[in-house]
């Protein structure tokens, strides 16, 4: 009973804090008792105790007050942002260092694409040779301009990635194919220069193409920075930045509801659509999302024809003694072993190991630069599909014995061999119960990290598992996963406060992700089931 | 353990005394023994079984009936532990020899179980299983073969405009009506029958039990019954047996009217068993 309730109260306390997250807040500006002003949104207040020497130096009223109240005092933490100017972007503010504060309409927050949110209000625009000072026009030219920088920005993303990227592509294929030559015992001196000959070839063509478009880039760069917008926070500290280096603006003081949920959905959107900026703590997790479900799917490609191939040989054709109960006894046990020893094992024989003969056979030019002798998605959904084995052998052991006896029976009487009698009759009636099993199989590897740790799982993936180069999926790549950003965000991050809300957020995906996978797998199931209901009398 | 094998039979020769059918006979029980382990079931029974004939196997629980008709499609061999001796000859081929195809056997002998077993499957892939495991995948060939089977199950009428439909929908008379049609879908010569209506009511009874007549003449039937007047309304021969032996073997009549044996007596007029 207390179980449910703690696991009721997590999930709540989950759900509440991941949803609210993205819903924007109001901008206070609060005058400080010493003459200071700042600016921010308030995340959370809480009533701490006073150290005596700080109440010594209060005066009476306020202390008097304070005493009353059993020594504490309250204080309320404030999201300041602009870090670059500040040099952090959360403040601890006490509630009687506060002489008042207000929710000025002109303040506006600015998410940027570096340095974290921007609090303060926007002094003028520049659009190339035009520049505005009205705050009225500001706020009508603004929408329009940021989208036109947005495409900019996207198009100068293109080049770099794509276009130049290709090229950095073909340079390293040109680079190997010459290793490949020299790498081969029986070159002659002709055939070695010719190699040579053709590489310098293409390496001079490439790099004349990689210059025009870095040049190309350039143009566009120098474009794009003659949109800019020049911003003070509320002590006028100045601040000018690119139109295409803000992510979102938005007057937070002066938004209707319908406004906030737009941009709350719009946030949302982004956070999962978006790759991760600023150290994962901003931007979205796409990356991870995908990352995770490639390597769930491809986990369970390999566990199901193993796991029940396993079952089918223990229960149906393997001679039943003192053997049989052994491996099972064994099986049962590999089910207790600490995830973090597969994820060892996985490092050890999969990548080092297997991964490494690979290597040496398949892609000598490469080395020393490892290709299939690291961590990569193909090695941590073989270690894990190591670590959920013994529950799919054991819940399909389970669904075959659960068919009844009478069924073999009837096939074998009809002449069925025992295979077919295997494929035909008694695979379809236990496959609910092989489904539950694989359910319960995914839900455990999407939920491990500790092994992922050491086969593949990074911080930030520079590329995709599956792209538009050949062979499209690429399971020798490292990736990203959920649960991982959740630890690498909220622990390993340098700011844990500007960590925390994603942590939420991610969570909260991350549960969603693993119950609608399980959802729909057990749909399936139930229509399986469905279909052999038994009859009635 | 028991009595050699070889010395002929504890039966008396007066108490085999079968109604003989047009044909001769189909399978010769040869002084068939059979172990369970250490412990034997079957005692040196020895019997005939007329072709086209309807032949019932009765006697109290645990006497071996069933044993000894799943000898005969050799669905036995999945108990490990089991051992035999004598032979059992399906057209005078000892179906123990060693060069002898299960499968083949199997499909020679279709057989219907206690309580009915239909596969997980629509009502058409039931019948056709048979032949789909020989690899015959013609639909003509197969449909024709569920039409002609469920018509000889006298089934055809009630499901043929479901026939797509999940056989475990059906009723358990249905079902076993089903189960009669995949057994005979294979056209087999012997079909064997396991107490085919101990689960179902006494309306389904009937219909089993006009069907089994209807059948007669097609199909040699070998059937387990612990109903004595079920065996006495389709049998034309019956086997009386106890504790794993044949005590009598004759005509049904003369079985239940008149049997020589006081075994058999003591039990047809309901004295034990």
């Amino acid at each position: 009973m207390i179980g449910i309730l703690m696991i009721a109260a997590f999930l709540i306390l989950i759900v509440w804090n991941g949803l609210i997250t993205f819903y924007p807040k109001q901008i206070e500006v609060i005058h400080l008792n010493s003459g200071k002003v700042m600016a921010g949104e308030p995340i959370r207040t809480e009533s701490f105790k006073i150290d005596p020497q700080t109440l010594q130096k209060l005066p009476t009223s306020v202390r008097e007050a304070i005493k009353t109240g059993d020594v504490h005092a309250s204080r309320t933490l404030y999201k300041t942002g602009n870090f670059d100017l500040y040099n952090e972007d959360y403040r601890w503010v006490t509630a009687f260092d506060i002489k008042r504060s207000d929710t000025p309409p002109e303040m506006v927050i600015v998410e940027r694409s570096e340095w974290g949110p921007f609090i303060g209000t926007i002094t003028q625009l520049e659009l190339g040779e035009e520049t505005i000072v009205d705050p009225a026009a500001i706020f009508s030219r603004l929408p329009d301009a940021h989208r036109e920088a947005n495409n900019r920005r996207d198009a100068i993303q293109r080049l770099e990635r794509n276009e130049i990227g290709g090229i950095n592509h073909l340079m390293e294929k040109a680079r190997l194919d010459l290793r490949r030559v020299t790498l081969k015992g029986d070159m002659t001196l002709a055939t070695l220069q010719a190699a040579q000959q053709k590489h310098d070839r293409i390496i001079s063509d490439l790099q004349k193409r990689y210059q025009e478009l870095e040049h190309q880039a350039d143009i566009m760069k120098a474009e794009d920075e003659r949109f800019r917008i020049a911003l003070a926070d509320v002590e006028n500290r100045t601040k000018t930045l690119k139109l295409s280096g803000i992510v979102r603006i938005y007057p937070a003081n002066t938004l209707s509801e319908w406004q906030k949920l737009g941009i709350y959905f719009s946030r949302w959107w982004e956070f999962l659509t978006a790759e991760p900026r600023e150290a994962n703590t901003e931007g979205g997790v796409m990356p991870a999302i995908f990352g995770t479900f490639t390597m769930t799917l491809l986990m369970v490609i390999v566990v199901t024809p193993f796991g029940v191939m396993a079952a089918l040989y223990l229960r149906e054709y393997a001679k039943q003694g003192r053997l049989v109960s052994l491996v099972r006894i064994c099986v049962n046990n590999l089910a207790g072993v600490p995830s973090i020893v597969y994820g060892v094992f996985g490092l050890g024989f999969f990548a080092y190991t297997v991964g490494g003969i690979m290597d040496s056979v398949l892609f000598p030019e490469r080395l020393p630069n490892p290709t299939f002798g690291t961590g990569g998605i193909l090695w941590a959904a073989l270690t894990l599909a190591l670590l959920t084995v013994p529950v799919v052998i054991v819940a399909t052991e389970e669904a075959l014995a659960a068919v009844p006896h009478s069924l073999r029976e009837g096939s074998l009487a009809c002449g069925a061999s025992r295979w077919q009698t295997i494929k035909y009759v008694v695979l379809p009636k236990a496959m609910p119960g092989i489904m539950t099993g694989l359910i319960l199989a995914m839900a455990r590897g999407a939920g491990e990290v500790a092994p992922l740790m050491l086969v593949g799982v990074v911080k930030l993936a520079p590329e995709l598992p599956i792209d538009g180069i050949f062979p499209f999926l690429h399971v020798e790549r490292s990736f990203m996963h959920l649960a991982f950003h959740i630890f690498d965000v909220g622990f390993q991050s340098r700011n844990s406060e500007a960590g925390k809300p994603m942590v939420f957020v991610t969570t909260l995906l991350l549960i969603s992700l693993i119950a609608i996978m399980n959802a729909s797998a057990i749909y399936i199931r139930n229509r399986l089931k469905r279909r052999y209901l038994s009859g009635h009398f | 353990m028991t009595e050699q094998p070889g010395t002929r039979t504890s039966m008396d020769r007066k108490m085999v005394h079968p109604q003989h059918g047009a044909e001769g006979t189909i399978l010769d029980i040869d002084n068939f023994c059979l172990w369970y382990g250490l412990k034997q079931a079957l005692f040196n029974n020895t019997i005939s079984v007329e072709k086209g004939l309807v032949t019932a196997l009765i006697g109290p629980s645990g006497c071996g009936k069933s044993t000894l008709l799943r000898s005969l499609n050799r669905m036995n061999d999945l108990i490990e532990g089991l051992h035999t001796s004598g032979e059992i000859r399906l057209d005078n081929q000892n179906i123990f020899d060693s060069h002898v195809d299960v499968i083949a056997l199997r499909k020679r002998m279709g057989m219907v179980f206690q309580k009915p077993n239909p596969f997980p499957m629509t009502i058409s892939d039931n019948v056709s299983y048979p032949l789909k495991i020989d690899g015959i995948r013609d639909r003509r060939i197969l449909s024709e073969t569920v039409e002609k089977s469920l018509q000889s199950a006298a089934l055809w009428d009630e499901v043929k405009d479901r026939l797509k439909d999940n056989a475990l929908g059906l009723s358990g008379g249905q079902q076993q009506r089903l189960c009669i049609a995949r057994a005979i879908a294979a056209d087999p010569e012997v079909l064997l029958m396991d107490e085919p209506c101990s689960a179902l009511d006494p309306m389904a009874t009937t219909k089993i039990e006009d069907l089994i007549n209807e059948l007669r003449g097609r199909y040699s039937i070998i059937i387990v019954t612990h109903n004595m007047q079920q065996a006495a309304r389709v049998s034309d021969n019956t086997a009386f047996m106890y504790l794993g032996k044949i005590i009598e073997y004759g005509k049904t009549d003369t079985i239940f009217t008149k049997p020589r044996s006081q075994q058999t007596q003591d039990y047809v007029t309901g004295r034990f068993g």
